[in-house]
């Protein structure tokens, strides 16, 4: 029952705890930052009517969506070594996999976002003399971010959770942290507790700033 | 890179026994598909109750349907199954607590189920609020001026478009039960990724193959519950909305 928890052993497990967030936040932020550039150049192959090039960024993409995150982790953890000859580490594995992975979700919503730009913006941006890659970086891109914030970052906000998922890998994340303080102190139950808060807490401040983003942006539009 | 194919592994019996590692998958298979279907069930249940709710005029009562949903969103799925197998059990009454840690049947499995029907609820919950809200005001208020109470405007007029305006987004849904049922790997289930991470260490690095079925398989468990769901559809369209063909 609950008067058998002790929740002392949680400043001793914190650093562990917090070094193991710190992975996550990490992997969270070097995913997103690498799955939105390279979302948006598979969101620009998409819409170039190149045939090939058009159809390998679908294919790409497609596959990547049909596939479990879990077996995609489990993919690359056993693959890169195959291919490359050596291990590179569960957390650099986990970093490739999640880049590669996300960028295909952030390629749909980028895509979403460019589509939503009138064309005849395109059509404006070539007549006054840009060129189509002056006229995506200055004109449809910036646009197209700005309209697709509250989505972008919703997908980042599930992608924060799935980081737990590198567990299957034995990477350190903060799940992993507070499992192995939680067998240390013999306290799991306290350990999984204190950072299902944390996780509460982050992803629902993460989820408020979503909303109130989407307010503002409704507005001024 | 000089990777040596051997597809005989899963005619190969496994080390303790005398079944294949081909029976392996194929029971890995009916447990992800159980899991997931059970699940769903759950989710569509209590996320539609917890999406209803959402919706109702009453403040207090939509309350719960928020705290519901923001509860199980907030979360990684992978932890609250955790909650679910290690914490909840130690939280109970000591002779439950007793029993579910000792006699409890299928524990793994009923534990995988509950915690990722509710993670799914959630989500659930959102589409269908989504969908009561698109409708014109005018329909609800319309239900009430005809004599329907609260309760009959729900189930006469609202729920029954509504339903029909969030299948593509439950079809997603539905699928991602699906992708999600791997986790119930880490409480021990025997599904698709338990058994591929098993293959994987036994048969000393045949490691394509050992990966390679279970995600084909995920891939068509995702691509029939995207068609199981084009055809509740098909059916249930109404007459001048458009329809998926």
């Amino acid at each position: 029952m609950l008067n058998n928890l002790d929740f002392s052993v949680i400043p001793l497990a914190l650093p562990a705890i917090g070094k193991g967030l710190l992975f996550s936040l990490q992997l969270t932020i070097v995913a997103m930052i690498g799955g939105v550039i390279l979302g948006t150049l598979l969101a620009l192959a998409r819409l170039s009517g190149g045939k090939w090039l058009a159809g390998a960024a679908k294919v790409y993409v497609d596959l990547m969506r049909s596939i479990p995150l879990l077996m995609m982790i489990l993919w690359f953890f056993f693959l890169i070594p195959l291919l490359t000859g050596r291990p590179v580490g569960q957390e650099n594995s986990a970093m490739i996999t999640f880049t590669l992975f996300q960028a295909a979700f952030y390629s749909e919503i980028m895509r979403a976002g460019i589509q939503s730009i009138p064309r005849g913006q395109v059509n404006a941006a070539l007549a006054i003399g840009m060129t189509y890659w002056q006229s995506m970086g200055h004109v449809v891109l910036p646009q197209a971010f700005r309209n697709m914030v509250p989505v972008l970052l919703t997908q980042t906000f599930i992608l924060f959770q799935d980081t737990s998922l590198v567990y299957a890998i034995g990477a350190t994340d903060m799940l992993k942290a507070a499992e192995n303080a939680g067998m240390l102190y013999g306290r799991t139950v306290e350990m999984y507790l204190f950072v299902s808060v944390i996780y509460f807490a982050i992803c629902f401040s993460l989820s408020m700033f979503v909303k109130y983003m989407n307010k503002r942006i409704a507005i001024i539009r | 890179m000089n990777y040596h194919w051997n597809w005989d592994i899963f005619f190969q019996t496994i080390p303790s026994g005398d079944e294949t590692y081909l029976m392996w998958v194929i029971h890995g298979l009916g447990w992800t598909v159980a899991i997931s279907l059970a699940a769903w069930v759950i989710a569509l249940v209590l996320g539609s109750l917890a999406g209803i709710l959402r919706t109702v005029p009453n403040r207090r009562i939509a309350m719960i349907g928020d705290v519901w949903v923001e509860f199980f969103r907030n979360v990684p799925l992978l932890m609250q199954l955790f909650l679910w197998f290690f914490v909840v059990p130690e939280l109970l009454p000591r002779d439950l607590s007793l029993w579910v840690k000792q006699d409890m049947p299928a524990k793994e499995f009923i534990t995988a189920v509950l915690a990722l029907g509710l993670f799914t609820s959630a989500r659930v919950a959102e589409q269908v609020r989504a969908g009561i809200q698109a409708l014109p005001r005018g329909q609800r208020n319309a239900g009430l001026a005809l004599g329907f109470t609260q309760a009959q405007t729900y189930r006469y007029v609202l729920l029954p478009m509504a339903f029909r305006i969030i299948i593509p987004p439950l079809t997603s849904e539905f699928m991602n039960a699906f992708k999600n049922s791997g986790v119930a790997y880490a409480v021990g289930v025997w599904e698709l990724v338990f058994v591929s991470r098993q293959m994987v260490e036994e048969t000393g690095g045949q490691v394509i193959e050992s990966l390679l079925v279970p995600t084909v398989l995920y891939i068509v468990c995702a691509y029939a519950a995207n068609r199981i769901m084009a055809v509740v559809e098909r059916r249930s369209h109404v007459p001048g909305f458009i329809v998926a063909k």
